[in-house]
């Protein structure tokens, strides 16, 4: 590949974001819409020439640059709809953010631009280091999106933020430095096919799945991500929810299962049980929920909690499910804090019970909450149902009973995102401040409608965003084979009648009606 | 080789030597009015002594190594990397100076003149191989610190840090002493080949005490934990630039003196020392970055920040592999930058009728009020923290690799996971200034030299910084590979 797109996708958000630190507010925001759907329309570009089925890792870069560090890049099928996520975020981000930021517009600019090149970056990064590098650099700007223009509480959550995160991956950097050693490479492609010796391996993936687990988030670490989301601006809130958490999936679908298939099959366990808690805590933590920020942030945690089941069923079904559930969710819970920002940037408030009649006032912005409310239940026909069917499935072939968890998780998901939206929308107009907020304007519509198209092509036509991961998922459950557990819900072969059931067997003196 | 080459290596130092005598003589002369001009020649000597040590360093890089005046002092590529960073590290010093004192009225001659004596003494330092050098370099830079830290005679907090520094400094020279004592007498010699000879023969209880009393006076003077406790008094109470001079040049030179100590003479005897500097490495990070939370005052915040910092250079003393000796240097580069820009910055934080601002409350809102400088400190601090992509980030990693290919893997993953604790409170300041509401409205002015140092600081330590790393690791693998090149 000759031209260079991947570094051209990182260059122009990099450099719009240097723009917007020396430029006032509405020249920032100008700037930061452009830069960004530039980048989208770079990305379209990037999908439509991605070779299905061709070779594994497209679009190669590589530079050697200083100390034995390369600037490696490329990118698979899984890596392409996770950018693409990301790029299609991004507009939106921006469009989010229009009104409702006024101080210091060009920094809040710069930060999200920069937040863009780094995730475009960890999913493109194709050496260990700059992995790394592209991985922990976005705490800055989040940290400073957080504490700069977030809610009241936000130093609190910036600090959480960063510290946890901070200390799940700095253990993962001590693993990638043995790795390097270990294995003499720090190419990830060439890693993902190293056999490290078992031992190693669970002390590995230890390290990994602090980080990993972490930025997920899994339970018992997940406490950040409430605060965090809830003290956010709205557009902070979809990047974490939309990009950010992918980050962990994404590591575990790269790194912990294909550079460690025998601890990960080993640990596959402790993944299971704290993917079922979380499953169901999150969700009844969901339930009582005042404020609809948290709501949805504990949501997300559930619905992560599938991503990680489907990802250690080691099958082609729950891989490819997980990763189904990674982008319909980022797009769906995304909406829904966009649809949050929608009313929260007219009554300044989260607080469920201030709200209430939506639908009589604001039909519209009514009946695009109820698409993404039934869109994160998983009904047929969106996005996530799509994944969490796929997801289920394979982890049905594992256990059944981890199954029979995660699926009750789904029937809770259903009655907090029901309740939720009777309370928001249903009922009786009991605030007349909230009764008399006008309806969607045109940037809301460009902010939702996109979204609301992607999530009902991802339900209808999932195989456009099969396909290019198809190939990659099978070579991940090839490498995988080995150490795939026993199944406890595998089709059972039995020894086959001789006879049809309905065979009728002949009367060997012939019919009592001849005598 | 005779006197002509012996000269020839140390004119460095001779150079600085008479520089300084000159200027002192000129200085008793003509009182007060010339410090400005003082000053300069200072600096352009110590820029001359940089530049001479800069081609010297292309020399032994070549293999050009040398001993001079016997084996009393060696110039090789890890003698000249340290004394770069040395004298860049004082000019530096000198340029954030004269501003300081001016408003008070303090500022004379002395202080350039001592300043110089110090860099002599730790050239002096960093090139010893011999017990007796080591200990007058090292008296010789001390008794000039002593009189620094002293220097704004009307405040008494700045003498008590002398004094205290003084009373403190005598003891761990004693004890450094006491140490040499010794080790002079188990292995019947000074010399630093002679002793690593005689080790490698005999290696008795007496001589582990010899080793550890040495190592523990050089713990105090790098400020490591358990010697650590003079440093946030000292750094308190010293006038800013003087702290910022502690902070930088001294630290060097005392580094690298632990580190051809610990591996020239003490070579052998690695098992021996090494469950010292970690224990040393592990404790300064964790008492470093736990000590710092709870401070209001900036000074003793970074003077805490610099012990911390210390634990993570022993990571690479401990991995005791030449790749850890380079990570050490690389380390120290990376920080003496860090220190000098932090330090700039604090230096500009000033209001206009010159009262320093050098607590929390005085910098809440910095983001609004000189986003300028906001914004650098922002980049040194997350610097500090080691968060890629700025440059600090580095010297982490390159210390951290040393300790994995080292195979000390619990050393590697404990310190890493301290330096957590470190984060929050340089993410502290990056709060205070951008998510606190301004307090009341100020103005900065400061010296041209000020901002200058500051901005090459933190040209430094942003992305760009890793444009050195070819130039920045070649000169420190072959200055780490030197120390173990004795035969």
């Amino acid at each position: 590949m000759d031209f260079p797109i991947l570094s051209i996708m990182l260059a122009i958000p990099f450099a719009a974001a240097i723009a917007c630190l020396f430029l006032s507010g509405p020249a920032a925001r100008m700037v930061a819409l452009g830069a960004t759907l530039f980048d989208l329309a770079l990305g379209i570009l990037l999908w439509l020439t991605f070779d299905i089925g061709g070779a594994q890792w497209q679009f190669t870069e590589r530079a050697s640059l200083f100390a034995g560090f390369q600037y490696a890049l490329g990118i698979d099928g899984i890596a392409l709809l996770l950018i693409m996520l990301s790029v299609f975020l991004m507009p939106i981000c921006i469009l989010a953010s229009w009104d409702s930021i006024t101080k210091r517009v060009g920094e809040y600019m710069a930060a999200f631009l920069l937040m863009e090149v780094l995730m475009i970056g960890v999913f493109a990064a194709q050496d260990l280091f700059l992995f790394y590098i592209f991985f922990e650099a976005g705490l800055i700007p989040m940290y400073l999106i957080i504490g700069v223009w977030g809610g009241d509480n936000r130093i609190y959550a910036s600090y959480k933020f960063f510290l946890y995160t901070l200390l799940g991956s700095v253990l993962m950097l001590i693993a990638m430095l043995w790795m390097a050693n270990a294995a003499g490479t720090t190419d990830i492609p060439t890693l993902m096919q190293y056999d490290f010796a078992a031992g190693a391996q669970t002390w590995l993936w230890l390290a990994f799945f602090a980080s990993f687990a972490v930025k997920m988030p899994m339970w018992p670490v997940h406490t950040w991500l409430p605060d965090a989301h809830v003290q956010a601006p709205t557009a902070g809130s979809v990047i974490l929810a939309g990009v950010l958490l992918k980050l962990g999936g994404y590591g575990f679908i790269r790194f912990s299962l294909p550079m460690f298939p025998d601890a990960s099959a080993q640990l596959a366990w402790l993944v299971f049980a704290l993917s079922m808690v979380a499953v169901i805590y999150t969700s009844l933590v969901a339930l009582v929920q005042a404020d609809m920020k948290k709501l949805i942030a504990y949501s997300s945690v559930a619905h992560m909690a599938i991503v990680t089941v489907g990802l250690f069923a080691f099958n082609a079904q729950g891989l490819e499910g997980a990763m189904m559930v990674m982008l319909g969710h980022g797009l769906v819970s995304g909406a829904l804090f966009l649809c949050v920002g929608v009313i929260y940037d007219r009554l300044h408030t989260r607080e469920i019970a201030r709200y209430g009649g939506l639908s009589i006032n604001m039909p519209r912005y009514a009946l695009f909450f109820l698409l993404f409310t039934m869109a994160s239940i998983g009904l047929p026909g969106t996005s996530n149902f799509v994944g969490e069917f796929l997801a289920l499935a394979g982890i049905y072939r594992v256990s059944t009973f981890v199954t029979l968890v995660c699926t009750t998780g789904i029937i809770l998901g259903a009655a907090y995102m029901l309740y939720l939206y009777r309370r928001v929308a249903f009922g009786e107009q009991k605030n007349a401040d909230a009764a008399r907020m006008p309806d969607l304007n045109l940037r809301e519509w460009a902010m939702l409608g996109p979204i609301a198209a992607a999530t009902l092509w991802m339900g209808i036509y999932p195989e456009s965003f099969l396909a290019p991961m198809r190939s990659d998922i099978a070579m991940l459950e090839a490498r995988l084979a080995p150490v795939s557990p026993h199944y406890d819900s595998e089709l059972a072969v039995g020894t086959p009648r001789e006879r049809a059931a309905n065979y009728v067997v002949a009367e060997e003196h012939g019919s009592e009606g001849a005598h | 080789m005779g006197y002509a080459n012996s000269l020839y290596l140390t004119s460095a130092e001779i150079g600085l030597s008479i520089t300084g005598l000159v200027l002192l003589l000129v200085t008793a002369w003509t009182g007060r009015g010339a410090a400005r001009i003082i000053t300069i020649a200072a600096a352009a000597a110590l820029f001359g002594a940089l530049v001479f040590t800069a081609f010297m360093m292309d020399d032994t890089m070549r293999g050009l190594a040398g001993y001079a005046f016997g084996d009393l002092f060696r110039v090789d590529a890890f003698s000249s990397l340290s004394k770069i960073l040395i004298y860049i590290a004082t000019i530096a010093c000198l340029v954030l100076t004269p501003h300081y004192f001016d408003r008070r009225g303090e500022y004379r001659g002395e202080y350039p003149v001592l300043m110089l004596f110090s860099a002599v003494g730790m050239g002096m330092m960093v090139s010893a191989t011999n017990l007796m050098t080591l200990y007058i370099g090292l008296e010789m830079s001390s008794l000039a610190s002593y009189v620094l830290a002293s220097f704004a005679r009307s405040d008494s907090r700045s003498s008590e840090a002398g004094l205290k520094y003084f009373v403190l400094g005598g003891l761990a020279s004693g004890i450094i002493l006491y140490g040499i004592s010794l080790v002079y007498g188990f292995s019947g010699t000074t010399s630093y080949d002679g002793i690593r000879l005689a080790f490698d023969t005999q290696f008795n209880t007496g001589a582990v005490f010899g080793v550890v009393f040495v190592l523990a006076g050089v713990a105090f003077k790098v400020a490591a934990v358990p010697f650590h406790m003079w440093t946030p008094d000292v750094y308190e109470g010293a006038p800013t630039p003087v702290t910022t001079f502690f902070a930088s040049a001294p630290k060097v030179a005392a580094v690298a003196m632990l580190v051809r100590l610990a591996f020239e003479p003490f070579g052998g005897q690695s098992g021996s020392w090494q469950q010292i500097v970690i224990f040393a490495a592990l404790a300064s990070i964790v008492v470093g970055a736990l000590g710092a939370i709870g401070q209001q005052n900036l000074k003793r915040l970074l003077a805490y920040s610099s012990i911390n910092n210390v634990g993570f250079i022993l990571i690479g003393l401990a991995a005791a592999t030449p790749q850890g000796a380079s990570a050490v240097l690389v380390y120290l580069a990376i920080y003496v930058f860090m220190t000098l820009g932090s330090f700039a910055a604090l230096l500009i934080l000033r209001d206009p009728e010159g009262d320093k601002l050098t607590s929390f409350a005085d910098i809440a809102g910095l983001a609004t009020r000189s986003p300028a400088l906001a914004w650098c400190l922002l980049a040194l601090m997350f610097s500090l923290a080691g968060i890629p992509p700025l440059f600090g980030f580095w010297g982490k990693f390159v210390v951290f690799q040393a300790a994995v290919q080292a195979d000390m893997l619990a050393l590697a993953a404990i310190g890493i996971a301290a330096s957590v604790i470190g984060a929050f409170y340089y993410i502290k300041f990056v709060k205070v200034m951008f998510f606190d509401e301004p307090g009341e409205v100020r103005s900065f002015s400061a010296p041209v030299g000020h901002w200058a140092v500051l901005a090459l600081s933190v040209l430094v330590v942003s992305p760009l910084g890793y444009l050195l790393t070819p130039w920045l690791g070649r000169m420190a693998d072959a200055a780490g590979l030197t120390l173990f090149a004795i035969p």
